[in-house]
């Protein structure tokens, strides 16, 4: 038997967003875990270095020595990606995101996600572009939450977006990827980095999205809400692996007939 | 005066800076954001920033989320 550790594959090229590179193709929530231990955890486990959080506000005369996200997620070892989760308004969205800086010391890479509705959670594109535009002019850089649309994304691309990130469901679904073409042609049609954000519910969906050819997957709730969380981010580390080592590899085409994998030729018989 | 604490109304001496309001809550040095009136007080300007009546003041941090 050959020794994997001798077999020399070509290296592949890693995630970049805006300038700065990753080795990590997983980006991961911190939100529903069951407390901070089993968060920071379960992030260890998932090896990504791009971590969300939400910006809420202070529990006025609560317990002040309370742990922080932020000493368990410590943006020295991390990139913070605050999100914006919770807005319905492109003024929200912003207003977020400014607090946000303020709150990283200046740190200007956003998650922007402005919503459409409480039961889909659906983006609310019209509102999304209102605040990429803003937030791009004010100098954030954006990571948008989107609908699949290709000229959406398209759009938000030539606005100055530094990363497009369609649900391949809606949040907390976990419903997998539901149109795997649409992924596709945003994937094709963009020069910046295309995520799949939302939707994925377990290891497979996470393969699929990297097997279209995704830079990279955002995910909480597949994490947080598994049976055993840690575990489940080790899945997911493993699952986004397999799905880049195989579209970098590039499937076998698919075909409606057997063909046989061993030879006709020298049979006995 | 009286001000607007994440929504909540509250009592704060006449002249009070934002370093002084984030002290009272027993906040100082914690990683947070202030924002009065829906615009940043960034951090180098608490100690001089003073509140006045009626002000809508929100203290911000990073929690969970996705």
């Amino acid at each position: 038997m050959t020794d994997s550790a001798d077999i020399q594959l070509p290296e592949d090229k890693p995630l970049e967003i805006a300038g700065r590179v990753y080795q990590s193709r997983l980006l991961v929530g911190t939100g529903k875990y069951r407390d901070l231990a089993e968060t920071g955890h379960a992030i260890e486990a998932s090896g990504a270095e791009i971590v969300t959080v939400a910006v809420r506000r202070t529990n006025i005369g609560q317990n002040p020595d309370e742990p922080n996200l932020l000493d368990v997620v410590s943006p020295d070892s991390y990139t913070i990606l605050p999100n914006t989760a919770g807005c319905y308004t492109a003024k929200d969205a912003v207003r977020t995101c400014k607090l946000a800086r303020e709150l990283l010391d200046g740190h200007d890479l956003v998650k922007l996600e402005v919503l459409g509705e409480h039961k889909t959670l659906y983006p609310n594109m019209p509102e999304t572009l209102i605040a990429a535009e803003e937030l791009i002019r004010d100098g954030f850089k954006v990571m948008v939450y989107c609908s699949d649309d290709p000229l959406l994304a398209m759009r938000l691309e030539e606005m100055g977006c530094v990363a497009i990130m369609p649900l391949g469901a809606p949040i907390g679904s976990g419903l997998g990827i539901q149109n795997r073409y649409n992924m596709r042609l945003i994937i094709e049609n963009a020069q910046v980095p295309v995520l799949v954000d939302a939707g994925v519910g377990t290891a497979s969906d996470a393969t699929i999205a990297m097997e279209l050819g995704c830079d990279g997957v955002l995910m909480n709730t597949a994490i947080a809400q598994a049976r055993d969380p840690i575990r489940m981010a080790n899945a997911m580390r493993l699952a986004i692996e397999s799905g880049r080592e195989s579209y970098l590899a590039g499937r076998m085409p698919k075909k409606l007939y057997a063909s046989a994998s061993s030879p006709i030729d020298g049979t006995f018989f | 005066m009286q001000i607007q604490l994440n929504g909540e109304t509250i009592e704060l001496p006449a002249g009070s800076t934002v370093a002084v309001l984030i002290e009272k809550l027993a906040l100082a040095g914690k990683r947070l954001a202030v924002e009065v009136n829906e615009d940043i007080v960034p951090r180098s300007q608490h100690p001089e920033f003073i509140l006045d009546d009626g002000d809508r003041v929100e203290v911000v941090h990073a929690i969970g989320g996705g």
